[in-house]
């Protein structure tokens, strides 16, 4: 009963750390209408920067990740001006366009840091483990639930109870009548692929210590982030929570019955909610 | 006369929206039938449930005593149903007598086959290239159709859509953005189709010279529903329906 | 729309096709492997294109299939040396492993489509990853021959030779090209490409779209298979990154390079990108990031491609080359 418990709250440190690099690529597409494909490549690069700052600079944990997160807002603001040369072409273009930023990126991280992954240290203050269900809860799970949480909660408010916040949301909903009404939307767009840049970082970021930074763990994650926001609906930032919850929880205890399971669970969850409710759980 | 095309209750919602609440209506062959009504009053929602395009929430759509209400496009199509857009919906990479070419080959089930060149379809081509000179586009016949004019597109759209050979065809605003000439020639395709295949045509319009000319009987739409339906003399008079247009009729 | 080629375009076919029946002649064991590797990436991009260029599919998961084709010709050459058996195998393999993925992947719309096809791509990299037992883990598996030519009891060529092994791939190359050829120009690849324009319109020309989409996704799926096929006898080995992204990687690239819009685009494509690969290989190893470069600048400036150049003089000119 207490593994189970236990199992539970792994899960639920799982999803927090799959809905933090939902998030921005829910929103992207949410707004501007484009699943980009280098969101993964700019959680990497959030990665990278992280361990750079906090690493071999020796910044403090919380400087480090801003830094990193400003660092890769400004290259999301970069891929958002060049993305907004072909908005009125076949979105096929964007998608391509989008691949050819995750070829730079991924060569660009090995010609900078090398090809070896680097696995950053913990910050003291969350080293350890507490005593939870009578086994060893790690802090630093503790912590990516927490940023899980804080995250939801200031997108929530962002969202609606700020200004910024309702021009964002008029503007996913009908771009040109936003646009008639005075509405800056090049802007908007800019300003929603650096948030979303920003939110891949910090999945990165906080990722960090317990996974790695290495070159390619791009490609992973941008697939199970797709998952994610696939099954709670393309753009809708509730259901990418909602659906992280589903997964992470799910894939805990899956692979602590079914080890094999581990392969294929995300895929097998993303092709049955495809077969039948393919627009996700939660379309608006 | 039985229906070509009933529908019973047929109603829609898309999310707080309701674009159809209960829509019951009979469409005879052989009757050229204008559907108009504001903008919102379901005219193309109408269509887009009858041809499959979406599917109803409640009601049900008959096509020649067949329940079809959940039936895929594809297959509506070879009942024989057929549409237009009122968005210019052509192969635009296509050249003009390709786009004539895919609607023939379906309808004689060869659209799929492989192994030969498509040149050797001279049954398909010929009847392409009949309803190509039938339209007045033979001349343009392998000119890539995005670069047609605006009017030429439109009368390509209307040769896609009689190119199955329907028994029933919507026609989705076809006079929208035609220069008067243009419409002329839209209107005496429509008169000819009408008069030489079986076609019945079922036109959704907002010009009302173009609904007197061709409609044998009007159904007015507003707010999802059937307001009223009559010959067009009938629907002249009819105060619910002036009221509703507020002097848009002459 | 005719497929038909013009007087000109023949002649230059031809010329090219005897010159690659003298290559192994005229040139050493390095230019006939790369040309080799150059009619694998010819193959495996023209099933890509078929579904891009002609459907409108973006796939980024082809070398999912690459990768089924490669490991099952393997696997049957290991167990029974008969090459035409191994590739015939992984062909096999490779067509229905797409025809069950393309059930999952094509009901959906060209977004959902592509990055599904990124995921099931990358799940049959994890798989060749991780099922040791199978697929020999990230080791591979190795000592794969280069089985002779045989039909039992008929004949036996052996092609241990490199170049005789050349003319294998030659010959099924030049085939699956032709095939391909005949398919685009036919009422299928007709169909295929109004699926193209417009889904919609098509649907309702009466066309089945869904079951079409399959198809042309299968048959990308049987063309990848085959250039999988062909290289484990050419490499004595396989190994998983064959069916990472970035291999699915080079038909993209190589088609957008020669041309999305053109039969020969993803032929003159997977030629230039294995040069300028190797161009760029004398350098540095880091090519993923040139070709990045050379994407951004491609979709940014010149979406066409090499043989757009080409078009763009004929896009005056009515569609057919010659009098229908």
């Amino acid at each position: 009963m207490e593994n189970a418990a236990f199992q539970g709250l792994i899960g639920l440190s799982l999803a927090m750390y799959l809905w933090l690099i939902s998030a921005g690529l829910t929103i992207i597409f949410g707004v501007l209408r484009i699943v980009n494909f280098a969101h993964g490549s700019l959680f990497m690069v959030g990665a990278y920067l992280t361990y750079t700052f906090y690493g071999p600079a020796g910044l403090p944990f919380g400087v480090a990740i801003v830094l990193a997160l400003l660092g890769t807002g400004l290259l999301g603001l970069v891929m958002e001006r060049l993305l907004a040369r072909i908005y009125h072409i076949d979105e096929a273009y964007q998608l391509l366009l989008t691949f050819g930023f995750i070829l730079i990126l991924d060569d660009a991280v090995k010609i900078v840091w090398g090809g070896l992954f680097r696995i950053p240290p913990v910050p003291e203050f969350l080293e350890g483990s507490w005593p939870v269900f009578g086994r060893a809860f790690p802090v630093y799970n503790g912590f990516v639930i927490a940023v899980g949480i804080a995250v939801a909660f200031l997108l929530w408010a962002v969202f609606e109870k700020t200004w910024w916040g309702r021009i964002v949301r008029a503007t996913a909903a009908d771009r040109e009548m936003a646009s008639a009404i005075g509405v800056n939307v090049p802007r908007v767009f800019s300003g929603v692929f650096a948030l979303g840049a920003m939110l891949a970082a910090l999945g990165g970021a906080i990722g960090t210590p317990v996974r790695v930074a290495a070159p390619g763990i791009g490609a992973a994650m941008i697939i199970q982030a797709f998952i994610i926001t696939v099954i709670g609906g393309l753009g809708n930032l509730k259901g990418a929570f909602v659906s992280s919850l589903i997964v992470g929880v799910l894939s805990a205890y899956g692979t602590l019955y079914f080890p094999v399971f581990e392969l294929f669970f995300i895929f097998v969850i993303m092709a049955v909610v495809l077969l039948i409710r393919p627009q996700g759980l939660f379309t608006r | 006369m039985t229906d070509l095309l009933a529908t019973q209750g047929l109603s829609k919602r898309f999310g707080d929206f309701v674009a159809m609440n209960g829509v019951t209506l009979g469409l005879p062959a052989g009757r050229l039938t204008a559907i108009i009504g504001p903008n919102g009053a379901g005219k193309t929602t109408f269509i887009n449930l009858a041809t499959g395009a979406h599917l109803p929430d409640t009601g049900t759509v008959f096509f020649k005593g067949e329940a079809i209400t959940r039936l895929a496009v594809h297959r509506r199509i070879r009942k024989g149903l057929s549409r237009s857009f009122q968005i210019m919906n052509i192969f635009a990479q296509l050249s003009v007598l390709e786009n004539m070419l895919v609607p023939v080959l379906a309808r004689h089930g060869r659209a799929g086959i492989p192994s030969h060149r498509i040149e050797r379809e001279s049954a398909a081509i010929a009847e392409a290239r009949a309803l190509l000179r039938e339209i007045g586009l033979s001349g343009e016949e392998r000119l890539r159709a995005g670069a047609l004019s605006h009017g030429d597109q439109r009368l390509l759209e209307l040769g896609i859509a009689v190119a199955p050979a329907p028994e029933l065809c919507f026609l989705d605003e076809p006079s929208s953005g035609l220069t008067p000439v243009e419409r002329a020639r839209v209107l005496d395709l429509i008169r000819r189709f009408s008069a030489e295949r079986r076609t019945t045509f079922v036109i959704v319009e907002h010009d009302m010279d173009v609904v007197f000319s061709l409609a044998q009987w009007i159904v007015v739409m507003n707010r999802g529903q059937v307001l009223a339906e009559g010959p067009p003399a009938e629907i002249r008079e009819n105060r619910a329906v002036r009221e509703v247009y507020l002097g848009e009729l002459a | 729309m005719t497929g038909r080629l013009s007087r000109r375009a023949a002649t230059l076919v031809a010329l090219l096709v005897v010159a690659l029946f003298l290559l192994p002649w005229v040139a050493g064991h390095y230019p006939v492997y790369l040309a080799m590797q150059i009619l694998i990436l010819a193959v495996f991009s023209l099933g890509f294109n078929l579904l891009f260029g002609y459907t409108g599919l973006l796939s980024f998961g082809q070398a999912g299939f690459f990768a089924v084709g490669a490991y099952g010709c393997a696997k049957i050459l290991l167990a029974v040396p008969n090459l035409l058996l191994g590739i015939l195998g992984g062909v096999a393999a490779a067509g229905v492993a797409a025809l069950l993925l393309g059930i999952l992947s094509v009901r959906h719309t060209r977004i959902y489509f592509s990055m599904l096809t990124l995921a099931f791509g990358m799940m049959i990299f994890s798989i060749a990853w991780k099922w040791r037992d199978y697929t020999g883990g990230d080791d591979g598996l190795v000592g794969v021959p280069r089985a002779p030519l045989e039909i039992p009891g008929v004949f036996t060529v052996s092609v241990a030779a490199l170049d005789r092994y050349y003319y294998v791939v030659l010959v099924l190359s030049l085939v699956a090209i032709y095939v391909m050829h005949r398919l685009v120009h036919s009422p299928l690849g007709l169909t295929l490409q109004a699926i193209r324009d417009s889904e919609v319109r098509a649907e309702f020309a009466g066309v089945p779209v869904r079951k079409y989409r399959l198809a042309a996704f299968t048959i990308a799926g049987l063309y990848a298979g085959l250039a999988g096929a062909l290289l484990p006898p050419l490499e004595n080995t396989v190994t998983p990154p064959i069916a990472h992204w970035s291999t699915s990687a080079e038909p993209v690239l190589a088609t957008l390079m020669g041309g999305i819009h053109a039969f020969s685009g993803p032929i003159v494509g997977a030629f230039l990108f294995l040069v300028i690969k190797d161009v760029i290989f004398r350098f540095t190893e880091y090519w993923l990031i040139w070709f990045g470069v050379i994407v951004v600048a491609l979709v940014l400036g010149f979406p066409g491609g090499v043989m757009s150049i080409f078009e763009k003089r004929a896009r005056a000119a009515p569609r057919d080359e010659e009098p229908a």
